[in-house]
């Protein structure tokens, strides 16, 4: 047990630490502090990393902003990718509906094809151990290949569907992992009929494969249904992008927000307006904001993003297998929005089902193949781009100045707005695990896959820029504290 | 036969380079026959188990633990080999060096246009940052090195397999980028 688990002693209070939390993409931390009759007091998801992206590219020229800022994450690039380009494209002077259609069905088949290998990756490679082993099971089990080897099968469809959908961006943006595709104003290239005529070869398996994936979350979900509704689940707002009529669409939409009930706090918001709906705030001890809807303030104005909330939000899902899928979802909890956490698991294999449908949609057009590419119009000095990310919502919003330097940039990632949701379910499980138990390696898992039932992705989340933590301070027995010491941060 | 063992850690990277591991596919199935994984983050071992016969690196150090983790991995890897542009030369987070820091901090914790009541984080529980972000070489000994950002799959697994099997790495010129 000491092996993964630090223990300080202080003011009677035990201190446990999971770090670093692993099988999620990037980098964070878990500290739970216990008082000495093993109760929990206290929990906390720290994100301890920090970059910088919205200081130092400024300066950069606007067009550098897709190919670059890409770089904070390299586990779904292309919504970066996307998201600034969408606000480029503002900059250039072209609309989200002005954009050729040639453009937009590349940029749309890209973000499907992310879709679809970001989901598969989270659900196989990095949460099937959980759900297929036992969230208590051995540490050496829990990892793909252990997985790969009791159960090749489902291994070898994870793996085969990731590998697609990294074809379908390489194919599209040039590369797997931080491509071109995208540049203001439109896209660079054509899809080669070669790779479209192979895509629509496999295309089918991929469906059938995907299907096949909600049905072993429904499988796993039905061995214990209350444990598996009941595990570090809590009510909360929802909030995504929802298409024309209400669709499900991750490429573009208005801002809409609904309470734990169902009922709409926000609808049809322009995203570029984003500022007057959403608020951020900062807590000492994590360098991942804590967005809000100013509506509600800081208190009840957390919601969560991704694909349980996208799956709450919208009306229908235009694809006919997945839309099969939702019915049921939504049937589940009687048309109310889904508050439990690992039903984030449900809804994101029905959105990897339906990424493959749009894929195989949009691999019978020909516009993808031929037609216009890049448009200009009438440049401005400012854009904002809003996707749906894999893990939710993304805001890119950018300023430019006449010299077509980006002089502010200001980034609001999935993972940041999941940040207090996180907490809650990190808050929620050890609550309903640890409490006056004898903590062990398995117990403090049970943690992890609260967190990585949000799919974090850190390393997107880490893209501010944080002070060194050179604040001492005294406690009395209280908490109270009686005396602090603090240096500036000069560099 | 004893397999080889590999461990893995991104520090201050974006996790691309760990996406181009995986993106090896199928080979993923081959691989474990030829290597059993210690620490890394795909799977949960959270400390080393035991000494590794190769250390993959991904990202420069920008901060403290940064550091402790690539010398852990010195001390506990026969060989250490940097992968992809953030760990040979600190890349795109090294765009802060040069940059005050306090004005990093001022635009993400107290000038962002949606911030609200800003502040600055000053946890004891947050790792204490460096002056500058840092190539892995500058901190430790480096063995290997392999370019890209990422380095394509197909160059992983070259050089994967050629530093446990001992046989000569095929890298024809095509599979060595500098992007
Ligand atoms: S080298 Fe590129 S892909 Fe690798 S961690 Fe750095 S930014 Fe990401």
């Amino acid at each position: 047990m000491n092996e993964f688990v630090s223990r300080i002693r202080e003011r009677n209070m035990k201190k446990l630490v999971i770090d670093p939390v692993t099988r999620v993409e990037g980098h964070g931390k878990v500290t739970i502090i216990m008082d000495d009759q093993g109760r929990v007091d206290r929990t906390r998801l720290h994100i301890v990393e920090f970059r910088g992206f919205e200081r130092f590219i400024q300066g950069r020229p606007y067009w550098e902003a897709p190919v670059v800022v890409q770089r904070l994450c390299g586990i779904c690039p292309v919504s970066h990718h996307l998201a600034a380009a969408k606000a480029m494209d503002l900059v250039v002077g072209v609309g989200p509906e002005e954009l050729s259609p040639t453009a937009e069905k590349m940029r749309r088949l890209m973000h499907y094809g992310q879709m679809l290998q970001s989901h598969a990756l989270h659900f196989f490679h990095l949460c099937s151990p959980d759900l297929l082993f036992g969230f208590d099971s051995p540490v050496l089990k829990r990892n793909v290949l252990a997985v790969a080897q009791e159960f090749p099968e489902i291994a070898k469809q994870g793996i085969f569907m990731r590998r697609f959908g990294q074809e379908i961006i390489r194919a599209t943006a040039g590369k797997k992992i931080h491509g071109t595709g995208a540049i203001p104003g439109g896209i660079n290239k054509h899809l080669e009929t070669a790779d479209r005529d192979a895509f629509r070869k496999d295309i089918e398996q991929m469906i059938e494969w995907a299907a096949a994936a909600v049905g072993l979350v429904k499988q796993v979900h039905g061995k214990n249904p209350t444990y598996f509704d009941n595990f570090g689940s809590f009510p909360s707002n929802h909030l995504s992008l929802v298409g024309k009529d209400g669709a499900l669409d991750f490429y573009h939409g208005t801002l809409r927000a609904i309470d734990d009930q169902g009922h709409k706090i926000i609808d049809q918001v322009d995203y570029t307006d984003y500022l007057r709906h959403i608020g951020e705030e900062v807590r000492s001890w994590s360098y991942m904001k804590f967005p809000f809807l100013r509506k509600l303030g800081k208190k009840l104005g957390w919601y969560r993003v991704g694909p349980l909330a996208r799956l709450n939000t919208c009306d229908f899902i235009p694809s006919p297998l997945a839309q099969k899928e939702f019915e049921q979802f939504r049937a589940y909890t009687n048309g109310k929005p889904n508050n439990f956490t690992l039903h984030y698991h449900w809804a994101r294999m029905i959105e990897m089902l339906h990424s493959a449908e749009v894929i195989k949609q949009l691999l019978a057009d020909k516009d993808l193949t031929a037609g216009e590419l890049l448009r200009r119009g009438k440049k401005r000095g400012e854009g904002v781009g809003v996707v749906e990310a894999p893990r939710g919502t993304l805001i890119h919003h950018y300023k430019v100045n006449e010299n077509d330097q980006i002089k502010m940039c200001n980034l609001i990632v999935s993972t940041t707005h999941n940040n207090e949701p996180m907490n809650q379910a990190v808050a929620r499980v050890a609550g309903q695990y640890l409490d006056r138990q004898q903590i062990t390696e398995g117990l403090l898992n049970h943690i992890e896959v609260g967190i990585r039932a949000y799919d974090p992705c850190l390393s997107c989340a880490t893209h501010a820029l944080g002070q060194m933590p050179l604040q001492v301070e005294l406690e009395n027995s209280r908490g109270e504290v009686i005396q602090r010491a603090e240096r500036g941060s000069g560099a | 036969m004893v397999k080889a063992k590999i461990a893995t850690t991104s520090l201050a990277g974006c996790f691309g380079c760990h996406m181009s591991i995986l993106d090896i596919d199928e080979r993923i199935l081959k691989l474990a026959e030829l290597v059993e994984f210690d620490k890394s983050p795909i799977n949960d071992i959270k400390r080393f188990s035991g000494q590794c016969d190769v250390g993959l690196i991904e990202g420069g150090c920008c901060n403290h633990e940064n550091v402790e983790v690539l010398r852990a991995f010195r001390k506990r890897c026969n060989i250490l080999v940097s992968v992809g542009e953030c760990a040979l030369m600190g890349g795109l987070p090294a765009l802060r060096n040069g940059i005050p820091m306090t004005e990093c901090l001022k635009e993400a914790y107290l000038d962002g246009p949606s911030v609200v009541d800003g502040s600055i984080p000053n946890d004891p529980e947050l790792p204490l940052i460096l002056d500058k972000v840092y190539p892995c070489h500058e901190v430790v000994k480096i063995d290997y090195f392999l370019p890209g950002c990422p380095p394509s799959a197909d160059l992983i697994w070259e050089s994967l397999v050629g530093l446990l099997t001992g046989r000569e790495a095929d890298l024809p010129y095509e599979l060595i980028k500098y992007d």
